[in-house]
């Protein structure tokens, strides 16, 4: 297995959205931008918390944002994207949320190491206000431990708007 | 012991469930088994199982879809709260 990457495509760093619709429509647009995805698998995703409600917050100012595997995941990815101000997904805890994980997964079995790797990292509560006031992709992926796609140059902060 | 895990998707929530319900369950020094599962096969899923962990957010839809079923629902709020989960854990199985 090839080591989890974290493409700068893939952040978004202070974004300014109006509610969590647009939230999680940036988090797939990242996995889009990345190439793990097409358009459809962001559309399914807002359709996951429209269906289910607001259960992907899953810790305080944290949504997982995904969907089921499908034709529109092109392989499996990652994004990370941070809003400049925190909206509420409507979660009677966890609210409001301020980091958004877009996950991408091509088939049920292949991601648990991923998500292993998520929840290892999460386990520390301070790392999503970090993540929160992240300025650059390479501070995202050092919190996530996480690399830079071969192929890319990485280290210059590609990705962030700081 | 067999403990679910159930998200609406059966993968991403619920596999992090899992793995945190897993790391609760070695603290507390039990031994089950535990499975991710989406809300469409949880009746199948849990017809065996002692507990179902899910999201406070989910817990009446996963009710509804339990029926019968002997399982104890245990709703989680912060899924990377090892502590919470022991705790709920320990309170249902203890």
């Amino acid at each position: 297995m090839t080591t989890p990457s974290l493409p700068d495509a893939a952040v978004l760093l202070g974004a300014r959205v109006d509610d969590w619709r647009q939230a999680v429509r940036e988090s797939g647009r990242a996995l889009t931008r990345a190439g793990a995805t097409r358009d459809e698998y962001t559309e399914r995703m807002i359709g996951v918390i429209e269906e289910f409600g607001a259960y992907v917050v899953i810790a305080p100012g944290l949504a997982l944002a995904h969907a089921r595997p499908g034709s529109d995941v092109l392989h499996e990815g990652l994004s990370v994207v941070t809003l400049a101000t925190p909206v509420d997904f409507g979660h009677p805890h966890n609210d409001p949320v301020r980091v958004v994980i877009g996950l991408a997964v091509a088939n049920a079995e292949e991601h648990v190491a991923s998500v292993a790797r998520l929840a290892n990292v999460f386990n520390d509560e301070q790392v999503i206000a970090r993540i929160a006031e992240a300025r650059t992709a390479d501070e995202v992926r050092a919190l996530l431990g996480l690399g830079v796609p071969s192929g890319e140059p990485g280290g210059d902060g590609l990705g962030a708007h700081a | 012991m067999r403990i679910i895990a159930v998200c609406g998707s059966g993968i991403g929530t619920s596999a992090i469930l899992k793995v945190n319900a897993e790391r609760a369950l070695g603290r507390l020094g039990l031994t089950a088994v535990v499975d991710a599962s989406d809300l469409a096969s949880i009746a199948v899923a849990a017809s065996d199982a002692q507990v179902v962990l899910t999201s406070t957010e989910l817990a009446a839809a996963v009710r509804t879809a339990l029926g019968r079923s002997h399982a104890e629902i245990i709703e989680v709020v912060n899924y990377f709260d090892v502590e919470e989960i022991s705790g709920k854990l320990e309170e249902s199985l203890g």
